[in-house]
């Protein structure tokens, strides 16, 4: 029983605050520029909490692929779309209600399955468990994506031995999924240039 | 309980995980702008990320034997390329509806109901 601080629980409190208080600014901010400023905060706050996890390549994915390239197209889009009706979009306080309600029964479902279960309160962890270093994972994650399990090699039970035959078979069918999406997405937002143009394009609808 | 002087378990991952996780069910059902709704689903697969990587972590079980090890954070490298493809996708489709009805509410798209 240490009285001393753990600074680990304290930068967990750290990130957990920020990415908890950034998410509520998104849900209650009306602008949508502000909206996407909120999520790069909340993003980058998980991604402390994966590095606190002792997950560097998730961590670091996180970082560069979602906040610099996902949110990247997110920001885009915002200013594409940015015209003054559409930055400042209220939604009607019935509807706020509605969805306020939907959320809070569900945040009470989930903290109460959260609460639960005693094993994970993380009370039983060992000294060893505690003071277990860092090792770095990328490269059982690189090995395991290409098929072969360093981290499980010993499975004694031949069913699991089956399961731990990693994730060749997930990953190229992620690349080839990702390739063509890519060129889907491309294709759908290219520019049409049409031939001529006898109207004048129209005038923007306002929201009600 | 104070949680300066306790370890963090996955217990407290699975808090934030459901207060991102609500936080974008929320944007998704009341925004009105489309990328709004596509900033919810961020939110949500982030919420579901921040529990792969929990149950996975070995930081954070007592019994790290029954955690879920790499697999744990091999699905959560899947949910985030699941994310980029999705989040190209759908900016495509809602500059598409920029495009073709000049504007950008959602509740505009509704040449599809019944």
């Amino acid at each position: 029983m240490s009285v001393a601080i753990q600074w680990h629980s304290l930068f967990f409190l750290l990130m957990a605050l920020a990415a908890c208080g950034a998410a509520l600014a998104v849900v209650l901010s009306a602008n949508v520029v502000r909206m996407a400023f909120w999520l790069v905060v909340s993003l980058g706050a998980v991604a402390g909490l994966f590095f606190l996890a002792g997950a560097d390549l998730v961590g670091t994915l996180q970082l560069m692929v979602y906040v610099g390239g996902t949110l990247v197209l997110l920001v885009f889009g915002v200013m594409l779309t940015a015209r003054q009706p559409f930055v400042d979009m209220r939604t009607a306080p019935t509807q706020w209600l509605v969805a306020a309600l939907v959320g809070a029964s569900l945040l009470a479902v989930l903290w109460q399955a959260a609460l639960s279960v005693d094993r994970w309160a993380g009370r039983g962890q060992t000294l060893a468990d505690r003071q277990a270093q860092a090792e770095p994972t990328a490269a059982p994650l690189g090995l395991a994506l290409v098929g072969v399990r360093v981290d499980k090699p010993d499975q004694a039970d031949p069913r699991l031995r089956d399961g731990m035959a990693g994730y060749l078979l997930p990953f190229e069918v992620i690349s080839v999924h990702l390739v063509v999406v890519l060129i889907g997405a491309a294709h759908l937002a290219r520019a049409k240039r049409r031939p001529t143009s006898p109207e004048p394009p129209q005038t923007p609808r306002t929201p009600e | 309980m104070n949680l300066l002087t306790q370890p963090v378990g996955p217990m407290h991952y699975l808090l934030v995980g459901a207060v991102l996780f609500v936080c974008g069910v929320i944007c998704m059902t009341a925004k009105r702008n489309a990328l709004g709704v596509l900033m919810g689903i961020e939110l949500v697969l982030n919420g579901a990320t921040l529990n792969f990587v929990a149950f996975g972590s070995r930081f954070l079980r007592g019994d790290s034997a029954s955690s879920l090890g790499l697999d744990g954070q091999l699905m959560a490298l899947f949910v985030i390329v699941l994310a980029a493809a999705e989040a190209a996708v759908a900016l495509a489709i809602a500059l598409n509806f920029y495009h073709t009805h000049a504007t950008i509410d959602v509740d505009d798209a509704s040449e599809l109901k019944g």
